[in-house]
């Protein structure tokens, strides 16, 4: 399977490498070298690129391409979502993953690598156990390490490797008990020039942070799970019970973990929290265009719409804009044309606006189009479907926990064309 | 920092476990960052005294620069003996990175790794399983050739363990065995055996994954176990799901009958690479009235389906490839709205989910329909766009980036040669495009526009008369060799603006790109047969321009042009066919997706993905005829058995009804007769429309018989042309008579044709290809003179 893996940044330094067979020679690289050079862009870089004896498989986050290099069939993703795990491992162990953090704890990181593959194939990727097997670098530890020269490796082997529920270790224990819950919704929207939308979905997550003692098994049920239309479950999630009653149950593992993402079914109308209304103009003659846009409210169930923040990727021919906004912070960069507009919170009863000019090259012919608006929102305690928590209960353990939900609804894609 | 930690060990000197003496370490003071490391000699003394010094901190510290130093890709190999020395340290890190050092360096040090075996071997008996595990897991990953025997028998050892986990590592050792030394195979075989009885999740992916790369043939190994795995795929990690879902979807392929009745199946026939063959069809009738599922397929399909739910794209893609290849397309819809979940994911996992998509939309269209508005901006996907309006991809079209936007237009084009009712929208907003100020698109829109057209030429006089307008401000040279094309086809009925445009090009001749000049060329020739009043000069300039044009394919072209067309004494009997030749009616490309050829991969592969057989590449075998006997999967449980039973009788039933078989044969041979008539017309299409076809030699015989038969409507007359027996076009070149003289002349024109419709990627290929038919060209001018 996996046969070694390259870490490459963004200046084209191969900064670590790490093979399970035998050692491929870092000139396999060139190859995708080449491919990087052609690609222009980093995220052009295809994902799958072959050379005469290997194929590499790469991707791309934090700004470091994983490469992994392979030498017989094997299915692609299986190899991008491996990937894309190591790198959420080494965010969940360091906290971020970059270049230089990676660098200074090369050896964790080797560590943790020669766990997670054996020759090539998954072995221990569930970060709760990995986290028994080595232990994450804190200050504390180092310090404590130095002094009594014990290690950051576990001698035992984790317990949750050889249970029923590998995601859970054995032997929790809290003091104060306490599970939350995150809903996090985020509308996708195309809205056209009338401003009528052309597409809307929303996706969610439940984020859940577990701190409970020993073994503890978890129901939570909906008021209307109909409105979740494809679901994929956290490995802890029973199937079974929830194709019988939609309900989650569970034995959650221990910390932070994403329980559940879902899709709201396309049948359900998507209210859209926001509306943009846009007056953008050119002129062919003059070099002089009208920007004008306010922002406001539609549909938000009475609560308030914050971290309002408008993005705009102008043609090419705008040189510069003089901007006046009615609250909030704009800038537009000249060399990008990148026009962002950090609005804040929206007021009802004022609403934001940015009004203003934008000068244009001279002599150029105007812009075949108009450019498309990027919105980011927030709104907290509002799930925009719908959706809501009906209960929580806890079995197999006795104490009372601490439980808490929280909903959020926020933009993802959301685009205006003007 | 070296300071720092040298105060820490002197403090800790005390506190540590007894074995540190109280040795001065001023020696082996740590020099340097961990980042700064050199190859320096100096500083690997320095290391090996670390190394062989008391204190595992010292040790430890050494270890920690090595490894940073391995990690860095520079070369640590000289330590090695240093190194192998801490192999047995009671400091489980310090073990652990001795570990990753020698299964680094080991291959090359072979002599030196045996130093550490007896303490692998020691380990292996270790009453922590951790450390068994561990230890076969070094002692099977250091290649060391002369230790086969020893690894055979830890693994055969560890293979019978009382933990899983050692187990596990065990499976993972066969495969890592098996590429040392391949002659192993028949012993681990029998361990893989072993097991695969086992009942523990634990072990089921890892040994399944031994089965595929050790003897993936040995289907015969899984019967007894299929069931388990079945039922134990839900709890088995995810990794080992992927693996498991794969060779399950492989073995179902051999041991169940096909689960996909006729009515679909029919639709089929032409589309799926199953059912090509002929033979394979009759099967798939056979079994219409007959057919029922075997309780253990369905069984499969039945619990793969909750794991569509896994977070796991490549669990989900398995899952989806499996339904795809096993299940009854009438179930097939249930994967789809998983699938486009993962369209959500990351970019890469994007990228490999669309190109299965769009594999699958071809196949199965409608599949994804209902999730089209998942594909809105990302769409470069045939299928799902085919019913999305066109105003939406104009919006796409005036995209900053410009490849998009050209891929977009491309798009059009094949949506308006799919579905006929958009074919007038997608026309005008093609030709709205026309007025676009970017180049490119332009290029693009003219280059579609033009392969539009020779659908339905009739009515289109006036976009024709636009474009000749167009010709004056258009760079690109395939839009420009494209409008060209477009008025020489239809040059009598435009009849003013032709010679119009032929007296421009002919002004500007020189300086073209030779992809154009060679259309003038043919421009050039079609209005000399059809209006040869006006534009017999221009022709004549054109052509003694072309005589000494630096590019042989283009002086090739002149004489050939001029021999034909100008009449003179010699070239008589062929200069009566001239006008057909060149005025013969094409048939209109097909525009194809470029996802068309990649059925013939197993969904989700690498191979798939690529477009290319990957090493280790297992093919998927169509459906046996018979389903094998199904009670081999039965394990000694009797009322398992029981259950299986009535399968057993729905074969005997389906032996029984074989009399359908010979009337539905008829029919068959005749589909498959006209199927093939319809793929060879679609071929010549094809080689329009990608590069590589297109470069499938055109002069070898057989294929140019293929491109005569897609002709044969248009030329009732001389239908007797294409009764000469191919052997006979085999034989030489010269004793060709006059007739296949004619209609290897056809083929050629033909094949500049589809040089011509093929887009600029397949450019390069076309200029091999025209060394080709340049010389079958002089071969065949030479018996022209010699007539």
């Amino acid at each position: 399977m996996i046969h070694s893996l390259f870490l490459i940044n963004s200046s084209g330094d191969i900064f670590l490498e790490k093979h399970w067979k035998s050692v491929v020679s870092r000139s396999v690289c060139d190859y995708f070298f080449e491919a990087q050079e052609r690609a222009t862009e980093a995220e052009n870089v295809p994902p799958v690129i072959p050379t005469p004896h290997h194929y590499l498989l790469s991707v791309y986050r934090h700004k470091i391409f994983f490469v992994a290099v392979i030498q017989t069939e094997v299915p692609p993703l299986f190899v991008i979502e491996f990937l894309h795990r190591v790198v959420d491992t080494f965010q969940d162990y360091f906290g971020v993953c970059s270049e230089p953090v990676i660098k200074d704890n090369v050896v964790v990181v080797y560590e943790v690598l020669e766990e997670m593959l054996d020759n090539g194939f998954p072995l221990a990727t569930e970060s709760n156990i990995l986290k028994e097997l080595i232990k994450p670098p804190t200050i504390l530890r180092t310090v404590v390490n130095t002094i009594t020269g014990s290690t950051n490796v576990g001698d035992q082997l984790p317990t949750g490797q050889l249970s029923v529920v590998p995601w859970r270790r054995t032997g929790v224990k809290y003091t104060n008990n306490e599970a939350y819950f995150d809903v996090i919704e985020e509308i996708d929207a195309i809205i056209d020039k009338s401003g009528s939308t052309i597409t809307a979905e929303i996706q969610g997550v439940i984020d859940a942070c577990v701190k409970l003692t020993g073994m503890p098994d978890l129901t939570l049920s909906f008021m209307n799970p109909r409105l979740l239309d494809d679901v994929s479950f956290h490995p802890c999630v029973r199937f079974k019970r929830w194709e019988s009653e939609r309900t989650l149950s569970f034995i959650p593992a221990d910390g932070s973990f994403r329980l559940l993402s879902y899709h709201v079914s396309a049948q359900n109308l998507v209210a859209i929290p926001v509306y943009v209304k846009h007056n953008i103009s050119f002129r062919d003659s003059s070099s002089l265009g009208r920007f004008e846009i306010t922002v406001g409210p539609k549909q938000t169930m009475g609560k308030t719409i914050e971290g309002v923040m408008v993005t705009s990727q102008m043609p090419k021919g705008v040189l510069n804009m003089s901007l006046t906004p009615s609250q909030g912070t704009h800038t537009f960069d000249p060399v990008t044309k990148m026009l962002s507009w950090d609005v804040g919170k929206i007021n009802p009863q004022k609403l934001p606006s940015l009004k203003g000019t934008m000068s244009l090259q001279a002599g150029a012919s105007k812009p075949d189009e108009n450019p498309t608006i990027n919105l980011q929102f927030k709104i907290q305690q509002l799930a925009i479907s719908g959706l809501k928590v009906n209960r929580l209960d806890m079995y197999g353990e006795k104490y009372k926990p601490f439980k808490g939900i929280k909903y959020m609804t926020k933009a993802g894609k959301f685009q205006v064309r003007t | 920092m070296s300071s720092n930690s040298f105060a820490y060990n002197e403090q800790s000197g005390g506190g540590e476990a007894t074995e540190l003496g109280q040795e001065a370490t001023s020696t082996i003071s740590p020099s340097g960052a961990f980042g700064l490391f050199s190859s320096d000699l100096k500083k690997n003394e320095d290391l090996k005294q670390m190394l062989e010094s008391n204190k595992d901190s010292a040790k430890l510290d050494a270890m920690k620069r090595i490894v940073g130093m391995i990690a860095k890709g520079k070369n640590a190999s000289e330590l090695f003996p240093a190194v192998v020395k801490n192999v047995a340290s009671k400091n489980i890190e310090i073990k652990k990175l001795v570990y990753v050092y020698l299964v680094r360096y080991a291959e090359e040090q072979q002599d030196l790794a045996l130093l550490s075996i007896s303490t692998f071997q020691r380990a292996l008996k270790d009453p922590n399983q951790l450390i068994r595990a561990s230890a076969l897991r070094v002692l099977s990953s250091i290649r060391v050739p002369i230790i086969v025997p020893i690894m055979m028998l830890a693994i055969k050892e560890a293979s019978a363990d009382l933990s899983p986990y050692v187990r596990k590592n065990a499976a993972h050792a066969i495969q890592k065995l098996y590429s040392l030394d391949p002659e192993q195979k028949e012993m681990l075989i029998e361990v893989i055996e072993k097991l695969l009885k086992d009942k523990s999740t634990l072990v089921a992916g890892s040994v399944v994954m031994a089965f595929e790369e050790v003897c993936p043939d040995r289907i015969d190994l899984i019967h007894k176990n299929y069931r388990k795995l079945c039922n134990l795929l839900v709890d088995v990690e995810e990794w080992g799901q992927v693996v498991i879902i794969h060779m399950l979807t492989r073995y179902a392929r051999t041991q169940f009958v096909s689960p996909w009745k006729e009515d679909d199946g029919l639709e089929d026939n032409e589309k799926n690479f199953y059912e090509s063959d002929d033979e394979q069809k009759e099967k798939t009738d056979k079994r219409k009235k007959t057919y029922a599922m075997d309780p253990d397929h369905r069984l499969l399909i039945r619990n793969t389906k909750p794991l569509l739910q896994s977070r796991n794209a490549a669990v989900v893609m398995a899952v989806a490839q499996l339904y795809w290849h096993i299940a009854p397309k009438s179930e097939t819809g249930i994967i789809s709205k998983s699938v486009v979940r993962l369209l959500r994911s990351n970019r890469e996992v994007q990228y490999i989910v669309l190109q299965n998509i769009a594999t699958m939309s071809i196949q199965r269209k409608g599949m994804f329909e209902p999730y089209l508005k998942s594909f809105y901006v990302r769409s470069t996907d045939p299928t799902m766009i085919k019913t999305l309006k066109c105003y939406n991809f104009l919006t796409y079209v005036k995209s900053q980036d410009k490849q998009f936007a050209a891929a977009t237009i491309q798009t059009i084009g094949r949506c308006a040669t799919n579905i006929s009712e958009v074919t007038d929208t997608c026309l005008n907003g093609l030709v709205c495009l026309l007025s676009n100020r970017d180049e490119i698109v332009v290029a693009e829109s003219v280059v579609v526009i033009k392969k539009l057209l020779q659908m339905q030429p009739a009515q289109h006089g006036e976009i024709i008369k636009h474009m000749a307008k167009l010709l004056d401000s258009i760079t690109v040279p395939v839009a420009r060799a494209s409008i060209l094309w477009l008025i020489g086809e239809n040059c009598e009925r435009v009849p003013k603006i032709a010679p119009d445009v032929l007296r421009k090009m002919a002004k500007s001749f020189t300086s073209e790109d030779d992809l154009v000049k060679l259309q003038i060329l043919n421009l050039g020739a079609k209005l000399y047969l059809t209006n040869s009043k006006q534009t017999k000069l221009l022709t004549q300039y054109i052509l003694n321009l072309g005589k000494y044009d630096q590019n042989y394919d283009i002086r090739d072209r002149t004489r050939f042009i001029r021999q034909l067309i100008v009449p003179n004494e010699k070239s008589g009997a062929l200069s009566k066919y001239a006008k057909k030749i060149f005025l013969a009616q094409k048939p209109a490309p097909l525009l194809e997706s470029p996802f068309k050829d990649r059925d013939h991969f197993q969904l989700g592969t690498l191979s798939h993905t690529l477009n290319a057989k990957a090493t280790g590449y297992l093919e998927l075998s169509n459906w046996p005829e018979v389903a094998p006997d199904p009670s081999v999967r039965n394990v000694e449980v009797i009322e398992l058995a029981k259950e299986w039973t009535p399968a057993g009788k729905a074969k005997k039933e389906n032996s029984a009804k074989k009399f359908y078989s010979e009337s539905e044969e008829e029919e068959d041979s005749s589909d498959s007769s006209s199927d093939s008539e319809s793929g060879s017309g679609s071929e010549s299409g094809e080689q329009g429309e990608s590069g590589e076809e297109g470069d499938s030699s055109e002069d070898s015989s057989e294929d140019s018989s293929s491109g005569q038969e897609s002709e044969s409507g248009k030329f009732p007359s001389k239908n007797i042309l294409w009764y000469i027996p191919q052997e006979k076009e085999k034989k030489t070149k010269q004793d060709r008579n006059p007739l296949t003289k004619d209609v290897s002349l056809l083929d050629l024109d033909d094949c500049l044709y589809s040089c011509l419709c093929t887009n600029e990627n397949s450019c390069a290929a076309s200029s091999n290809e025209w060394k080709r038919t340049s010389c079958q060209l002089l071969l065949s001018e030479t018996a022209l003179h010699f007539w």
